[in-house]
């Protein structure tokens, strides 16, 4: 098995992105990289020889049109797509050097490492202690309760929802506001501690003021954790993220520094997507 | 889009604006220069009349340019456009600033004997005019090759100044009752160096915006 630094090396990537690929991955370690990526639903194609590296500890958005492969990019990175029948991966994730797709990787455990917080909140119909504590009890990952009641309080904290619970924590869950459960959720991710967690548009059902204490939870969080965040709404890609993809039809067109891309994208079709010009 | 052709209107709107402020700046420096040559005090009262105007223009700029990031939130290319704009607009009021204190200085001259002295004063205003004109050439057409070979022209000014300096000094020193008029002229002199100066940090805002690269301090 080649190491990522290797396979970096060997990268055969279209200019922009090998340069800017090599730029990212020289100034910071590389938690994640991808190599030559394509997937498939069926006969249809999704992925074109996606290239990438994900820089440890930083906020990578992926941008791009509806349908432009971003979302089944971020299921790529920690196998979710295997749930949906008749879909085909072809290319290599690495994830710390380590092979995702290799035979003997242990699924579980690798969504274990890679945690994911979708679109829409999604509380177990339980209380908001059990929810946070489920991920703990399925991988017996609490040896004693007191425990159990740290590792909840502690990724309650992580959410930035503890002061809003802590009185009410055998309360159901349901009974949260939209955006108390997406943090609930993200909470529920974190419990597991994960090494890097993927976002689903995490925002985009909620209101402004449930929306800003997503987004500043995302930036406090990148101190412990790789976060990849796909996002319709460019404001709130260039307010989190260091780093900015953009996709299109299937393709990665461009990645670079945040503020680049908003301000002075390389590529054209970059600059049409990001200034409203495009199609 | 809908929201894609209001923000193109919004732009388009900006750059009518701007290059209106740039051409009645043009003319003001014109005017303030014909008054001083030709001792035409009425000229030089007209320029500065229309000052206000012409800062009235530079506040509306401003507005348009804070509603337009407020409210269309515009990214790339039109981002350095708007930051360009709002940039350029305040040094555009400041050359007819420069143009006012040129026609004061004709008025004050008018009231006394004209020096007998032939200076390249016009010649120094003409060649400040022409760069202005190709600054908002270049800017208007998003030209960043243009742009640079404006900022190169300003060495040609300053040559100019230099030169008008030392024969203002050497009038000054040859007869003294024309040092007071000659000091004014060296105002003049240095007014139109400034230009200069101002219309090298337009064209270097042309560069960003064309080719988001900072040439500022960058000699």
């Amino acid at each position: 098995m080649s190491t990522p630094t290797t396979a970096l090396k060997n990268f055969k990537l279209e200019p922009s992105t090998s340069e800017q690929t090599a730029q990212l991955a020289g100034a910071l370690t590389e938690k994640v990289s991808v190599r030559d990526l394509n997937f498939f639903y069926g006969n249809t194609q999704a992925l074109y020889n996606v290239s990438l590296a994900i820089p440890e500890r930083q906020v990578m958005a992926f941008i791009g049109p509806s349908g432009c492969g971003k979302s089944t990019f971020l299921r790529t990175l920690n196998r979710m797509n295997d749930t949906i029948p008749g879909t085909r991966v072809v290319g290599q994730v690495w994830i710390d050097g380590q092979d995702i797709y290799a035979p003997e990787m242990d699924v579980v455990g690798l969504r274990r490492r890679v945690g994911m917080v979708f679109q829409k909140s999604n509380p177990f119909p339980k209380s908001i202690f059990d929810n946070v504590a489920y991920g703990l009890h399925i991988n017996r990952l609490a040896k004693s309760k007191a425990e159990l009641q740290e590792r909840v309080e502690r990724a309650l904290r992580d959410a930035a929802l503890w002061p809003e619970v802590k009185d009410r924590l055998k309360s159901s869950a349901l009974g949260l506001s939209g955006g108390q459960q997406q943090r609930l959720c993200i909470a529920r991710a974190l419990a597991v501690q994960p090494e890097v967690v993927l976002m689903d548009e995490p925002a985009s059902a909620l209101d402004p003021m449930a929306t800003q204490k997503i987004e500043e939870l995302i930036v406090e969080l990148k101190q412990q954790y790789t976060i990849v965040i796909v996002t319709h709404n460019m404001q709130q890609a260039a307010r989190v993220s260091d780093q900015t993809a953009f996709f299109w039809l299937g393709k990665l067109i461009e990645v670079n520094n945040t503020e680049k891309v908003f301000t002075a994208p390389d590529e054209k079709l970059t600059e049409d997507y990001i200034t409203g010009r495009f199609g | 889009m809908e929201h894609h052709r209001i923000l193109d209107r919004e732009l388009d709107n900006l750059r009518d604006r701007v290059l209106l402020l740039g051409g009645e700046t043009e003319t003001a420096l014109q005017r303030a220069m014909f008054a001083l040559v030709e001792r035409d005090t009425r000229t030089a009262q007209d320029v500065l009349k229309y000052d206000d105007e012409i800062d009235q223009l530079e506040v509306e700029i401003d507005r348009l340019c804070v509603d337009t990031i407020a409210l269309r939130q515009p990214a790339a290319r039109d981002l350095r456009f708007v930051i360009s704009v709002a940039k350029i607009t305040p040094i555009l009021e400041r050359i007819a600033d420069h143009a006012c204190n040129i026609a004061r200085v004709a008025i004050d001259l008018n009231d006394e004997p004209q020096l007998k002295l032939l200076l390249d004063l016009p010649h120094m205003s003409e060649l400040a005019s022409n760069m202005l004109r190709a600054a908002l050439d270049a800017f208007t057409s998003n030209d960043a090759a243009s742009a640079r070979a404006v900022i190169l022209r300003d060495d040609e000014i300053d040559k100019l100044y230099n030169t008008i300096f030392r024969d203002l000094i050497e009038l000054m020193v040859a007869d003294s009752s024309t040092t007071a008029r000659a000091a004014r002229l060296l105002f003049v002199a240095k007014h139109l160096e400034r230009i200069g100066d101002y219309v090298t940090d337009i064209c270097e805002l042309t560069v960003y915006m064309a080719e988001a690269a900072f040439i500022k301090h960058s000699k």
